[in-house]
């Protein structure tokens, strides 16, 4: 054996002990996406009571930002805030800034095209008392758009982009009531789809559905982001885990913890996000 | 009310069967030792036997772990605790392993002239169940300090392997006649080597479970 053969096995062999840290998988960077709605310092009065306390946000674009928190803590209140919702009820104040592509969306009047960028669907499927095929074309048509060819392109792209092209293809003129809860949401995601927003604001959207729809409408929220920004509030944690890429934790009106959804649910930096995460409060 | 109080008890009856465990597989080093010094084929069949005790409790644990994980769902530094019990079990369930192997070299050897004195395997032997209680005890109440102790204790355990190999390889050219007893000993030699690395892994799995972060102890 050469000398420097020997060198070299002596000091594999003899290679004094260190103490390495080996970077986690965890830690990998994801490639930063463009900001697309950015809170800052938000607060929120229902009448004498304040409900958000200086919330500040950064939602990047085409990914999904899930909203966590026990009952009461204010992430509906906040995910409302984002399309004006809020506006309905009376008695409301506001402070601070909420942008969407750079424009303050309290600051501009025009409350319908801000609704028609920014979706909603809500917990409980709320199609309207007609078929299928109206439910969808509804927002398109109120837009002023009459011609029956682009109307149809409309309806079979949305629904297909909310994957319920194929189990509804056949009936597009029987009443969208007679579906399964499952279905009906995902007809309503088709709804909101047919708008063409940027932003797609999701208020429980599982709650109300059987564990099998639950995963449909998972997986096709995982399928969306590619196309969407989507800001999901969810009492379901796992569900928060398996499908957002930025997850919020809400308590008592404040964020009291904002990072990658990985951080979130393997190492937080709070207690209090680990005692919520853990199931140990809330 | 404390929530999740059936989950917290749950994962203290996790750690207490790991902790009983290591127990047991100091137990079965010790006895296995005993045997080696003091040539007693008696005691080496009964660590050969009693390590059915140690398999079926892995067996249970993980079982347990696996079931916890499939119901309760675990996130976080819960998680890490489930999946560390997985891990350290299986640790654990190796360093008997090397206990039932000290205990076959010992009836090997049979009756003999002993050369232990030869060597540095009791000194190996009692570093080894040192770091087997400091890794379990860092385990049990996530002290991290304990489980860098642990591996600081295995560069001696290694400093003696070396040691003991080189006298022992010295001897057997010195003295051909007594190679059996050489040659198991030098098994021997690597057990309680292999021993110290596993009990490393273990202290490794207690800073991944305290601190969310991998370590490596022995690169």
């Amino acid at each position: 054996m050469s000398t420097a053969v020997m060198e070299r096995s002596e000091s594999l062999v003899m290679e004094e002990n260190q103490t390495v840290k080996v970077q986690s998988q965890m830690e990998i960077k994801r490639e930063e996406k463009a900001s697309k709605i950015t809170v800052k310092d938000l607060n929120l009065f229902y009448g004498e009571k304040q409900a958000l306390y200086g919330v500040s946000l950064n939602i990047r674009e085409k990914e999904v930002t899930a909203l966590i928190g026990p009952s009461g803590c204010g992430k509906s209140t906040f995910l409302r805030t984002l399309n004006r919702m809020n506006d309905l009820i009376d008695g409301v104040k506001i402070t601070g800034d909420i942008m969407i592509d750079r424009e303050n969306v309290y600051k501009n009047n025009d409350v319908i095209k801000l609704r028609t960028k920014v979706g909603m669907v809500f917990q409980k499927p709320n199609l309207f008392p007609m078929s299928i095929y109206d439910n969808v074309a509804y927002g398109p048509r109120m837009q002023g758009i009459k011609n029956k060819k682009e109307l149809n392109q409309i309806v079979e792209e949305s629904l297909k982009g909310a994957a319920i092209w194929d189990e509804v293809k056949d009936r597009l003129k029987s009443s969208a009531l007679g579906l399964s809860g499952g279905q009906q949401q995902r007809v309503c995601i088709a709804r909101a789809i047919a708008m063409k927003p940027d932003v797609i604001l999701m208020d429980e959207p599982t709650s109300a559905l059987d564990p099998i729809s639950t995963l449909k409408v998972e997986e096709l929220i995982t399928n969306m982001k590619k196309d969407y920004t989507i800001v999901i509030v969810t009492h379901n944690m796992q569900q928060a885990a398996r499908i957002s890429d930025k997850t919020a934790f809400f308590l008592n009106g404040e964020v009291v913890e904002f990072d990658d959804t990985d951080t979130i649910f393997s190492t937080p930096s709070d207690q209090r996000t680990e005692d919520y995460v853990t199931g140990r409060f809330g | 009310m404390v929530i999740r109080e059936n989950f917290e008890n749950n994962l203290k009856e996790l750690k207490r069967k790991i902790n009983e465990m290591g127990e047991l597989s100091i137990d079965a080093l010790e006895k296995a030792f005993t045997a080696l010094q003091t040539q007693d084929v008696e005691i080496a069949l009964k660590v050969i036997e009693e390590d059915t005790d140690i398999d079926n409790l892995e067996l249970e644990i993980n079982q347990f772990a696996v079931w916890l994980m499939a119901k309760e769902q675990p996130v976080a530094r819960d998680l890490r605790v489930v999946v560390g019990v997985l891990k350290i079990s299986n640790g654990v369930e190796r360093i008997a392993d090397f206990a039932v192997n000290i205990a076959k070299s010992t009836i090997k050897i049979g009756k003999a002239n002993s050369l232990l004195d030869l060597t540095d395997l009791e000194k190996m032997k009692d570093i080894s169940i040192l770091m087997l209680k400091k890794s379990l005890k860092s385990f049990l109440e996530e002290d991290i300090a304990l489980a860098k102790e642990v591996s600081d204790l295995e560069d001696e355990v290694d400093q003696y392997n070396i040691e003991t190999y080189k006298k022992l390889t010295n001897y057997l050219s010195e003295h051909p006649e007594e190679t059996n007893q050489l040659v198991q000993l030098l098994f021997v030699n690597r057990y309680i080597e292999r021993v110290a690395d596993h009990i490393t892994n273990i202290a490794e799995s207690t800073a991944f479970l305290i601190k969310g972060q991998m370590f490596d102890f022995n690169p």
